[in-house]
């Protein structure tokens, strides 16, 4: 029990700690194989700690609502963090709730800033909002068809049960784990706001999605969303780890944190190398790619019953 | 001894009605017509009599069945009144819906472009007559009973449809809701026929006990499934709902989507699972394909939506879907013998039903609210009432929250426990389940992320940003009286979410009642938890390794929220300055460069738009040197209308018009008709053996 509450505590801070590390490494990545020199991985710790140090500017007419959004959307995404076995399944919050809460975790988060984003009653807020629900409208049905071929496979929606279960022997090669990660990825694309879906470098008006929502936001609040933007990152990479590449989380914390870095890192770079060799999408073909993601995961559980069923 | 209780509360209501009948007649005497608080007596009255009998159906939820036979009705047959866990339940959802919706009406009654207008004598002698009508048809035992409470239920909420009598839209709405109710109470009556069978033993008890063969049961359930279904609003028979939910007065309207919704439901549990006894699995099948198709359409028609109660009531036909699809799954397992699996799905159902009874009532209070603070209904002319509406805008927004199953509030539980029951399809040894169960849970799960945006546009565009319209610069918080009801359900959202485990101990008589399984026992706190179950989590299934905490959840977030506020204190400057709006650096001064309702919902409606409604979009450019506006226009078909309703309706009028002129015969030919049938029928009885 102890132990299990000092490795939650210091999931919960490392999460926390390596979220900014993580997107300083995606853009250096970028950067570099863009040939430019781009500025150093701790830049987002930087802009952080400057962000927090400055006068608050909101809009007159902000409301309540726009004030604690970032906090609470921090907080879910937090929150949603803290069950994901990161570097490993002995976490004391590990049965607060599986695959289907941590998605709604996130949509919890999502929703909040879609709301944040109306507040003011400026235009870009209002295509940032239109466009972020309009892209989850399809990502989530995708992620809970995962989940239900992960259920099938596993017997659970739990991820240290699904962890457990792909570390076993019983898991070997499967077709439909194969779908499901190609889908899991799109979704984790969607969801996170990168390329193709949406560019988070950009600030060119017409293609912002995320960043047209957080227009309005600055300083604190603004350093909060950021924050659960990069929590989100490494959340999703963190799910894609424990489910189809677990090496490292059933043996001890040592192991396990280093095994962690080292997918994070390895993630970091596949993702810069990826942005960088596609380019974004029209909005309304987005639908389609995710529409696919959508298609996999129900012909990998389909698969899974035919290959159950001979 | 609590049936009696609650029967002679409905009769108290049918009193009230009468009396509410002379008040309205005699208003004209004392105060002025319509004036503020008129018939709040009578409000009150049907709050204290409905909170009481809610109160009560709660207490007799784990009682034995009760029954009782008045000697009224049709002679030698009587009056059946039963009250088992099934009714106690729908009982409970229907008199908390109607002691709330009573409570916000006296409120409502006195805000300014709120309660019955000008109009008391339409609504005061039918409310409480509506009232009774929704807890008879739980109560009634037998065909007789059930279907007259049913009508009467109909027919009040008609009358109620039509209190603005002189607007076109409402008399139309109207008569396609008259229309759909005799339809409905129809295609009941032939159900109840074949259920009774030959000897014509119309009693609930004996048709409990009869087994007729499986080609009745079939058209039984089929008949059961159209009848009911016309009620509670499953695609294609949902097309009377959005008009007439919306027509009423909100109160009314937050009773007909949220309760009169729940006793529809209630009538196809009642017949499908109680009267007709296993059922197929074929017949779960059909039940979770329509509430698949119903859950999608519902919502994707809620988004095209730009009035704010049609939006709620097109979203009501989507928890239909929900609803059905958990009693679907019910009822496939059931079929295949999986009881656990069967008592999970129910139980879902059960809480959804729940859920949608609280939230929807939640959401239309509050669209009462703004419609009556600026007199408008359409989205399109609110805006910025956050900071003037302060109590029902965080109500909405806590409404709005559990409608979208967020955690930790209780519509997620229902969506989660609905998924854990889909998760367990795989068990089934049938193909046809086997495949159709997890194309339901695609379909659900689109709903519930549609559902999400829906009501991300609902209270983004309602509440959120500028003022649209002048009224919606100057409007004013709703009545106190309004907005206690509101706060009550607000808070039974975040207990049913936070204490799932206590609502679903509660069904667990419900779950034996109708599928011989309950859930495991749950327990409300973590101390009361049984052994194996960690902290207060709920467990779908005993054998299951998912558990869902939402107490825990709730602290969690409590906690890391606080931790976040701590921290910013602490590390991040406190300064804070308003200033003008950014806005990338051009902001426009005119409220209506806003995103509006159909433009926020404008990717959605071009994604699915040319599959479900047919768009025709036409893009007008002036020519050059016009110094008019470019328009753009989208015609939205009604696919569904066009298919199920246009066509019987151009054929009747048709067959009107042939038979017009029987109307202008004389004498001789009208009894020579009279003879001809007569002849027709004694041939008919002579060569029928």
């Amino acid at each position: 029990m102890i132990r299990a509450t000092l490795i939650q505590a210091l999931q919960m801070a490392l999460v926390l700690l390596l979220a900014p590390g993580l997107v300083g490494l995606v853009r250096a990545v970028k950067a570099r194989l863009m040939r430019r020199r781009g500025p150093p991985v701790i830049q987002p710790y930087r802009a952080l700690r400057r962000l927090l140090a400055k006068e608050a500017v909101i809009a007159d007419n902000a409301s309540w609502l726009f004030r604690t959004a970032p906090y609470l959307i921090l907080a879910l995404t937090w929150a949603a963090a803290s069950v994901v076995p990161t570097f490993s399944t002995d976490l004391a919050f590990a049965r607060l709730g599986d695959l289907i809460v941590i998605t709604a975790l996130l949509g919890a988060a999502r929703f909040l800033l879609a709301l944040a984003g109306l507040d003011i009653g400026t235009s870009f807020g209002g295509i940032g909002a239109s466009r972020e629900v309009f892209f989850a409208s399809f990502a989530e049905p995708a992620m809970l068809m995962i989940v239900v071929t992960l259920a099938i496979l596993a017997g659970s929606t739990e991820l240290t049960s699904i962890a457990a279960f792909m570390l076993s022997p019983a898991a070997g090669l499967r077709v439909s784990a194969a779908l499901a990660l190609v889908s899991l990825v799109i979704v984790a694309l969607a969801e996170n706001g990168r390329i193709p879906v949406d560019n988070p470098a950009t600030h060119l008006e017409l293609t912002m999605v995320h960043e047209a929502m957080v227009l309005e936001y600055s300083a604190r609040h603004l350093a909060m969303i950021e924050l659960a933007a990069a929590l989100q990152l490494l959340l999703m990479i963190s799910v894609i780890a424990c489910i189809f590449f677990p090496f490292g989380l059933g043996s001890g914390v040592l192991l396990g944190l280093a095994a962690w870095l080292a997918k994070l890192g390895a993630a970091g770079v596949l993702l810069g190398i990826f942005e960088v060799s596609i380019a974004k999408m029209r909005v309304f073909r987005v639908p389609e790619l995710i529409g696919g993601a959508l298609m996999l995961g129900l012909l990998g559980t389909l698969l899974l019953y035919v290959s159950r069923g001979l | 001894m609590i049936l009696s209780a609650l029967l002679a509360g409905i009769l108290i209501l049918v009193v009230l009605g009468l009396a509410g009948a002379i008040d309205a007649v005699r208003a004209p005497g004392g105060a002025p017509r319509g004036a503020a608080g008129q018939g709040a007596w009578l409000y009150a009255a049907a709050a204290s009599i409905t909170g009481v009998s809610a109160l009560l159906s709660l207490a007799s939820l784990a009682a034995p069945p009760e029954t009782l036979v008045l000697p009224l009705g049709l002679p030698w047959i009587g009056w059946h009144f039963r009250l088992d866990a099934l009714s106690a339940f729908f009982l409970f959802v229907v008199d908390l819906g109607a002691a709330s919706a009573s409570v916000f009406a006296i409120g409502y009654g006195r805000a300014r472009h709120g309660g019955h207008a000008d109009e008391p004598g339409r609504v005061l002698p039918f409310y409480p007559v509506f009232l009774a009508g929704l807890g008879l048809v739980v109560l009634a035992d037998d065909a007789f009973s059930f279907l007259f409470a049913w009508e009467l239920m109909s027919l009040a909420s008609w009358a109620l449809v039509l209190v603005r009598h002189r607007d076109p839209e409402s008399v139309r709405a109207g008569t396609v809701y008259l229309l759909m109710a005799v339809l409905s109470g129809f295609l009941l009556l032939l159900c109840f026929g074949l259920l009774a069978g030959p000897a014509g033993s119309y009693g609930f008890a004996a048709m409990r006990a009869a087994h007729p063969a499986a080609a009745t049961v079939a058209l039984a359930l089929v008949l059961a499934l159209l009848g009911t279904g016309a009620k509670a609003g499953l695609v294609p028979l949902h097309a009377w709902l959005p008009l007439a939910h919306p027509a009423a007065p909100s109160h009314v309207s937050a009773l007909m989507s949220g309760v009169m919704t729940k006793v529809a439901v209630y009538a196809f549990l009642r017949i499908a699972f109680d009267l007709i006894g296993p059922p197929s699995a074929w017949s779960g099948l059909v039940v979770l394909a329509v509430g698949g198709l119903t859950a999608v359409l519902g919502v994707l028609y809620a988004l095209m939506q730009h009035d704010l109660k049609r939006l709620l009531a097109y979203h009501t036909v989507e928890n239909i879907g929900i609803i059905f699809i958990g009693i679907g799954l019910a009822m496939v397992f059931r079929a295949g013998g999986e009881g656990a699996a069967a008592a999970l799905a129910l139980t879902a159902a059960l809480f959804h039903v729940f859920n949608h009874a609280v939230f929807k009532s939640l959401l239309f209070f509050g669209s009462g609210a703004v419609e009556a603070a600026t007199g408008e209904r359409d989205m399109e002319c609110q805006g910025g009432l956050i900071h003037r509406m302060r109590t029902t805008s965080f109500c909405f927004l806590i409404g709005c929250a559990a409608i979208s199953a967020l955690p930790p509030l209780n519509g997620f539980v229902s969506e989660w426990l609905t998924f854990q029951a889909i998760l367990l399809g795989p068990a089934l040894p049938d193909w046809g389940p086997k495949l159709l169960i997890p194309a339901d849970g695609a379909l659900l799960a689109l709903a519930a992320a549609l559902a999400a945006a829906c009501f991300v546009k609902a209270f983004g565009i309602t509440f959120l940003g500028r003022p649209r319209s002048a009224a919606a610069a100057v409007a004013a918080e709703t009545d106190r009286l309004a907005l206690a009801p509101m706060l009550l359900l607000s808070g039974l959202c975040l207990f049913a979410g936070v204490f799932p485990g206590a609502v679903i101990d509660a069904l667990a008589p419900v779950s034996r009642a109708l599928v011989g399984a309950t859930m495991p026992v749950q327990g409300l706190l973590p101390w009361h938890s049984p052994p194996g179950v960690p902290l207060g989590a709920i467990v779908p299934v005993a054998a299951a390794r998912s558990s869902y905490d939402g107490l825990a959840i709730l602290l969690l977030i409590g906690a890391v929220t606080t931790l976040a506020a701590l921290g910013a204190r602490r590390l991040a400057s406190h300064a804070l300055r308003r200033a003008p709006a950014w806005d990338c650096g051009f902001p426009d001064q005119s409220p209506a460069t806003q995103y509006t309702a159909q433009s926020f919902a404008e990717p959605i409606r071009r994604t699915f738009g040319p599959l479900v409604f047919g768009v025709a979009s036409t893009i007008r450019v002036p020519p050059p040197g016009s110094t008019a506006p470019a328009r753009i226009e989208h015609v939205l078909h009604d696919r569904l209308w066009e298919i199920f309703y246009a066509p019987p309706a151009a054929l009747v009028r048709r067959l009107a018009d042939a038979l017009n002129p029987l109307q202008f015969l004389t004498i001789r030919r009208y009894l020579a008709f009279v003879f001809a049938a007569l002849v027709l029928l004694l041939l008919v009885l002579a060569l029928t053996p």
